[in-house]
């Protein structure tokens, strides 16, 4: 692929691009599935848990499911005195005691495993829970890692860190669809990324949600650079933020008719058409260029 | 017996708080003494498990009643595991809401929840 700069194109080379946005729709998915689609033998990993759609657009053939664990405390009525230390303790309010016996609220959990350290009695012990599942799948280039959380749960971090543990993500490129907004589990989502894209619409509103994420790249200390999708004539209120803030843009997606449809019908836009595969091309050309600077410069500061 | 009910502020001409687990105080009258005592509710402030550190606050507080106008699944789960009934308050001050009790005017409160946990992130 002549596209790949040389920097990038050495011997154990690795880069994790995260896309991510500060509301829903502007277009992550789209980017980031199209991106990892183009790159040679890509992983694209979908953190949106919560709702994951990345694998309708893929179709992986799965190769394997593993069931992603979180540790809740269960109680041994027998050994306990009803001292309450550990619902004095918990931070979460997971746990009541209740007419002479403990309760636990195991969605409230977060399994830090306080209460079970804390049990003078040794009463509490952990217990397997499932909260989700992580499918490994391949669609041609591209190995699809899908975080699925289950329906109830309050919290895709668990998944998250699975999913961004994998061992598949040790090689090639890498292509992060993290969940929409800023809250923790972007921020988890983007941790180990290299490089940072944060898509945005031209609206007021998706200017607001770019600063949000910019507000959390820069806080985090990531590189990054814009992707401004829907684009129309007229007023963009986030490019202006953009040049104001000069924050790099590598790219510009035209309101598009054509692409939408496409998009909507679960195809691969540069999978099936060679002007939209020329125009992903040369926005993955630019911000590999840009994270491979940005990483031989993180790596000398 | 105890009759608690979630209250805005320590006065009996307060209207009954909107929420069972942020309520600032409850308000708990004992129909044997006929003393009304108002219990400062640290639940309010939880990040999260409000409704189940709620419900143990009114467990530890022996309460037998509870008027409330709404409740959550986790915090229902508590209270009833301690055998507290649950009444659906109207839409009046606490006292017109004992008054009412006592005249066996209000319906138990069945319609429970699923909370609102979880937002944020």
């Amino acid at each position: 692929m002549t596209f790949i700069p040389a920097s990038m194109d050495m011997e154990g080379s690795n880069v994790k691009i995260a896309v991510l946005s500060g509301k829903g729709g502007t277009g992550k998915t789209l980017l980031a599935v199209n991106l990892a689609s183009i790159a040679p033998e890509s992983v694209y990993v979908d953190c949106d848990v919560e709702e994951p759609n990345g694998h309708l657009f893929f179709k992986p053939d799965i190769q394997s499911t593993e069931t992603v664990f979180v540790k809740i405390p269960e109680v041994r009525a027998s050994l306990c005195v009803g001292c309450r230390q550990c619902v004095d303790f918990c931070r979460f309010n997971a746990l009541a005691y209740i007419n002479q016996s403990l309760l636990i609220f195991d969605e409230m959990c977060h399994s830090c495993g306080g209460c079970t350290l804390i049990c003078p009695e040794n009463a509490l012990s952990e217990k397997n829970k499932s909260v989700g599942r992580i499918q490994i799948g391949t669609s041609d280039n591209v190995t699809v890692l899908t975080g699925i959380m289950n329906t109830g749960e309050s919290s895709g971090m668990p998944i998250i860190k699975e999913l961004l543990g994998n061992s598949s993500l040790n090689e090639e490129f890498v292509f992060i669809d993290c969940p929409p907004g800023s809250s923790c589990i972007v921020m988890e989502s983007i941790r180990s990324a290299d490089y940072c894209i944060l898509v945005a619409e031209p609206t007021l509103f998706g200017m607001h949600n770019l600063k949000m994420v910019h507000e959390l790249v820069t806080l985090m200390g990531k590189p990054y650079s814009a992707v401004l999708n829907k684009c129309v004539d007229g007023d963009n209120p986030s490019e202006k933020f953009c040049i104001d803030n000069n924050i790099r843009i590598s790219g510009r997606i035209s309101f598009d008719n054509k692409l939408g449809t496409l998009n909507s019908n679960g195809m691969i836009s540069a999978r099936v058409q060679s002007t939209y595969r020329s125009m992903f091309e040369s926005l993955l050309q630019d911000i590999l260029k840009e994270a491979s600077h940005e990483t031989v410069v993180g790596s000398k500061r | 017996m105890k009759i608690a009910i979630p209250a805005g502020r320590n006065n009996l001409s307060a209207d009954v708080y909107a929420s069972l687990a942020r309520a600032p105080f409850f308000a708990v009258y004992d129909t044997d003494t006929t003393g009304v005592e108002f219990i400062d509710n640290s639940a309010a402030s939880s990040q999260g498990g409000a409704g189940i550190k709620a419900a143990q606050i009114l467990v530890d507080s022996h309460v037998d009643v509870l008027i409330t106008p709404r409740c959550g699944q986790n915090a229902a789960d508590a209270i009833n595991a301690a055998k507290i009934q649950m009444y659906k308050s109207i839409d009046h001050s606490i006292s017109d809401n004992l008054k009412a009790w006592e005249e066996g005017k209000l319906d138990l409160l069945n319609d429970i929840h699923p909370g609102f946990h979880g937002h944020g992130g």
